[in-house]
Order: C-alpha cells, then sequence, then structure tokens
C-alpha cells in the first residue's frame, strides 16, 4: 500500500486516495436532452462499484444538458460527482461563476480540461472561446480554493472547495514532453490525473517510468483509464478515427478474429486483463473506467477486478475528522 | 500581409444586380499577391459579371479600375472620375479597403468581391497560410518564433492539447500542430527547458476583446 498522504478537501475522492486505496472513477454523460431522469438512471447502475463519478461537459463538443446541473443531479441522487470543465466554451467569467455554482452544491470535484475542437459535434460553424486553457483554469480553482481569491483580486466569500484534477495523454504527440507537461500540469496545480485509455501498455509504462524518474507520481495521483470495447468495430474507430488513441493493432486483431457474439465479452476480458497489468505499475493510484455508453458493465468490471467492495469512509474509525455530525 | 478569397459569382452576382453602372475596383496591394483582388484580377471579375448580366439578360454597364491602395485615402486620387461616373462600387480589396472606400465616397454603395480570410504570408508559390491574429500582445518570444493563437485551433497557449498526433492537429491532418512546431523549434534552439514555463492569462483587452483598436503617432 501506498504512503497516506494528508487530504485537504472533503472530497471523498481525495480522502480515499490519501488513505492509500485503489481508487475507482467513472463517467456519465449527461442525455442530449432535458430528461434528468437518465441520469438519475445510469448513477444508480454505478452507486456503490465507484468513489466518484466524472460527468462530461459536452464531450465531443456535442450539445448536451450541461455538466454542472448535471453534476448536482448526480450528487442529489446519491453519487459524488467530478465536474468536468472544458475552456471551449466559456470565458473566465462563466468558468469562475460555475465553479461557485458548483461549490454552493458542495461539489468538491473537478476536472480541468481544454475540450475537443468544436468542428467534432453539432455546432461546427460555432465559435470557441479558448479564453484561457486547461493549465490556466488548474492555476485558477487553486486561486480561487487556496488564496481565496478571484483572478481579477477580489476576495470570494466562501471559496470553493475543490479537489483539483486534469487529464493527460501519454500517447498524444510529441511524446519527449508528455512528461514535462504532466509537471507542468501539476505545477499549475493537479492533485490529481486520469489518463486517456490505455490500450499500449510498453508506451503506457514507459510513460509511467519517466513519471517515476522525475518523482511525479509522489506529488499527484495518477488515474489510469481504461475503456472496454464492445465490438471489433469500436476497436478499428478508436484505433484510427479518434486523435490521440493508440489502439496497437493485435488487439484490434484479437477483437476482429472473435466472433461477432462473443465480443463483447472479449473486450471486457481485454479490460481486466489491461486493469491486473496496471496495479502492477508503481503510481498507479487507481482507475477511471470509462464504459462508453455502457454503464451497466461497470459493476461488473469492478467486481471481476477485484476492486469491490469499495472503501468505506462512513465505517467507523475510517473516516478523518471534521465530517459534519448534523 | 492580408489574404482575401472571391466570394462565389453568384453570391457577388445577387449583391450588384440592379445598379445600372458598376464599377469593379482592384487594389493592388495584398490581395494583388495572392491573385483574388489585384487589379488583374478586378478585370477579370468585371469580365464575368459582364457575361452573366448578358446571359440573365440584365442591362449593366461594368467598367473596371483599380489603385495601389484602398485602405489609405492618399493613393484614391486615380479612381475619382471611375468612380463618379458609377453608381456602385465592387470592391476586390479587404475589409479595411472597402470600408474606406465606402467611407470616402459616401454617395456609393459600395460591395465586397472578397473575403477576407487571414494574416498570413507566402508558403510556397500558390500556398497562402495565416501566421498571425493581430492580438495585439505578441507571445513569438516565448514560443519559439511560432504562433499558437493563430496556429493553434484552440489557441492554447500551454500546448499542445491532447489531440496532437504525428505533429498534426486534432481538426485536420492537413494543418500541422502549432505546438508540436513550437516544441521543434525550442529543441533546435536548445530551449527545451523553457517549455516548462507557464504561459500567464492572455490580455485579451488588446485584441477583439477590447473593442475597435486604433494607433496614434504624434509625431507624423
Ligand atoms: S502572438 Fe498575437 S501578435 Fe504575435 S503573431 Fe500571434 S496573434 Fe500575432
Ligand atoms: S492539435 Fe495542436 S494545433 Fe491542434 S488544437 Fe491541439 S494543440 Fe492546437
Amino acid at each position: 500500500m501506498r504512503e497516506k498522504r494528508t487530504p485537504r478537501t472533503s472530497s471523498r475522492l481525495e480522502k480515499i486516495l490519501a488513505e492509500g486505496h485503489l481508487a475507482v472513477t467513472s463517467e456519465c454523460g449527461p442525455p442530449r436532452g432535458s430528461d434528468g431522469a437518465v441520469l438519475e438512471k445510469k448513477g444508480a447502475m454505478l452507486k456503490g462499484y465507484i468513489d466518484v463519478v466524472n460527468v462530461t461537459d459536452n464531450q465531443t463538443s456535442m450539445t448536451r444538458l450541461c455538466s454542472l446541473a448535471a453534476s448536482i443531479r448526480l450528487k442529489q441522487a446519491g453519487l459524488e460527482p467530478v465536474l468536468q470543465m472544458v475552456t471551449r466554451d466559456r470565458n473566465r467569467i462563466a468558468l469562475q461563476s460555475d465553479i461557485l455554482g458548483a461549490a454552493s452544491f458542495d461539489i468538491n470535484n473537478i476536472l480541468c480540461l481544454t475540450g475537443d475542437h468544436q468542428s467534432f459535434g453539432d455546432c461546427k460553424t460555432g465559435q470557441n472561446v479558448h479564453d484561457i486553457d486547461s493549465m490556466q483554469l488548474l492555476q485558477m480553482v487553486r486561486q480561487m480554493r487556496d488564496e481565496g481569491l478571484f483572478i481579477g483580486g477580489d476576495a470570494i466569500s466562501r471559496p470553493p472547495e475543490m479537489f483539483i484534477g486534469a487529464a493527460a495523454n501519454p500517447f498524444a504527440d510529441p511524446f519527449e514532453i508528455r512528461v514535462p507537461r504532466l509537471a507542468k500540469k501539476i505545477a499549475a496545480g493537479a492533485e490529481f490525473i486520469q489518463t486517456q485509455c490505455i490500450y499500449n501498455m510498453e508506451k503506457f509504462e514507459a510513460w509511467m517510468q519517466g513519471v517515476r524518474d522525475r518523482g511525479l507520481h509522489e506529488e499527484t495521483y495518477i488515474l489510469a483509464g481504461v475503456t472496454p470495447f464492445k465490438t471489433a468495430g469500436m476497436a478499428k474507430y478508436m484505433r484510427s478515427r479518434v486523435p490521440g488513441i493508440d489502439v496497437p493493432d493485435e488487439l484490434v486483431k484479437r477483437m476482429s478474429d472473435t466472433p461477432k457474439e462473443k465480443q463483447a465479452e472479449e473486450g471486457i476480458t481485454i479490460c481486466l486483463e489491461t486493469i491486473e497489468r496496471l496495479k502492477e505499475i508503481e503510481g498507479v493510484c487507481g482507475f477511471h473506467i470509462m464504459a462508453i455508453e455502457w454503464e451497466e458493465k461497470v459493476p461488473e468490471i469492478v467486481q471481476r477486478a477485484g476492486l469491490y467492495p469499495r472503501p468505506d469512509l462512513e465505517a467507523p474509525g475510517q473516516e478523518p475528522a471534521k465530517v459534519a455530525t448534523s | 500581409m492580408i489574404v482575401g478569397q472571391q466570394k462565389p459569382l453568384e453570391e457577388i452576382w445577387e449583391m450588384v444586380k440592379d445598379r445600372k453602372r458598376l464599377l469593379v475596383l482592384g487594389c493592388n496591394t495584398c490581395v494583388a499577391i495572392c491573385h483574388e483582388g489585384g487589379n488583374k484580377e478586378a478585370g477579370i471579375i468585371a469580365s464575368l459579371l459582364r457575361m452573366k448580366a448578358q446571359k440573365e439578360g440584365v442591362s449593366i454597364k461594368i467598367t473596371e479600375g483599380g489603385i495601389e491602395r484602398q485602405c489609405e485615402e492618399e493613393f484614391f486620387a486615380p479612381a475619382q472620375t471611375d468612380i463618379d461616373e458609377a453608381d456602385a462600387v465592387l470592391s476586390t480589396a479587404c475589409g479595411i479597403g472597402v470600408q474606406f472606400i465606402a467611407a470616402f465616397w459616401k454617395d456609393k454603395p459600395v460591395f465586397p468581391a472578397l473575403n477576407t480570410t487571414f494574416l498570413g504570408g507566402v508558403e510556397q508559390i500558390g500556398v497562402f497560410s495565416e501566421r498571425c491574429q493581430a492580438c495585439g500582445s505578441c507571445v513569438l518570444g516565448r514560443t519559439g518564433g511560432i504562433c499558437p493563437i493563430s496556429r493553434c485551433a484552440k489557441r492554447v497557449l500551454n500546448g499542445p492539447c491532447g489531440g496532437s498526433v504525428d505533429g498534426r492537429c486534432e481538426i485536420n491532418k492537413e494543418i500541422p500542430c502549432a505546438w508540436q512546431l513550437i516544441v521543434d523549434r525550442l529543441k533546435e534552439l536548445g530551449q527545451m527547458d523553457r517549455y516548462e514555463e507557464l504561459s500567464p492569462l492572455q490580455d485579451w483587452s488588446k485584441d477583439r476583446a477590447g473593442g475597435p483598436r486604433t494607433l496614434k503617432r504624434e509625431d507624423l
């Protein structure tokens, strides 16, 4: 087990990581409509099997119900959300304002992202904002939390108390700056990292080696991203169509060589094998399981990966002090 | 220089078809370099419009003319007679030229023949590409002389984003990733240690966001 660290916020994710447990996170994409019940249904599927759930922010630039409202709904349904925020659609006023909105509902986790380009989505002719970038968003949230100050320098009454995360893609180019880039995100304020989904294990291991060489794994918590293939078609699509995802040919072949009706099972098997290998890598503090439109499989993956039951922070003796008694 | 691209002839036609005497006025500086709006191209557009008018059976007198620069009044004199004789001007200048012509000849409608596309340079013969968005607070000194504001699709100041693959931008394999170029260049300069310097928030008040910009030189 890793050495314990002291949590700085009341985030459940931070507490679990600080205690030295392997954390399990997943994600929930809000619907393309206003039916909040969809979120409650997805949330109910995940509840108890994961520690926190990421709520995506108009992912791939498709317009959806907003991540802030979806986070609030999931919180009200008893899950702990990680509010994802991209810098594509909001300027610094809107970002700070939404962070305060989230903090007013005691949303304790945020993931700072740049966001996919709008040309991938349903508003290709729209403007993008990019007033600040994801590194600057990290710095901004840190300043709001740690100094209690807006970007403009004024004091915030009741500053947000958020555990602050960022994404890292060990597979994007140029490879030689992938570790320096992580160092830069940590310097900007990233306390936890969720990686892009991992299929190319050699490349990931090389990256983690570089991360450990600089001691970065002790300055942040790294959660390894995994996504099970549902079909061989999906593996092919991810290999050739999704920028920044690296799927080795042998995995595509393994999926294609499997009869259609067994492909889903094979996808889960590959995912479980990946998790087993990742557990062996020093510096991996948990898993971010992104089962795209396949949330119902998350409980099975968590159980079969030996990650169930999840740590019970409410249990006596396990809870760090300072939790409300009312 | 400013790069522009001719609008489709149909779109131009819709703007000008109800005029009686139209002058197509070229601008022989920036937009002549990309062969879209120089005096020669103004002549070609005028011919195409005459053919179009004939085909549609519409009677318009279409003439052509041109000056060196439409963004500065000092260059307007040679166009005076041509413009006096016309009841409207189709300008093949960039948006700046169109506006200066319109401001000078207050009684004449002026139409744009081009879409003004970007500030760029000649990459190779026939290829023009964007290099600057006139952000008003240049960061080139920090980025190895490569502009992340005009050349990165998300204008990230601490790039690259996660979509950079094989040196190409996530939006299109034809477009080089600005941050790959920056990293390559910093490497060439032996300045890779600078990569980890965090770029502070950009001051966009000097950019479009701050409202129309003016430069006043008391010495001129
Ligand atoms: S940083 Fe600004 S001024 Fe400098 S080249 Fe880029 S857009 Fe132009
Ligand atoms: S791939 Fe490169 S150029 Fe394209 S948006 Fe990302 S950082 Fe910018």
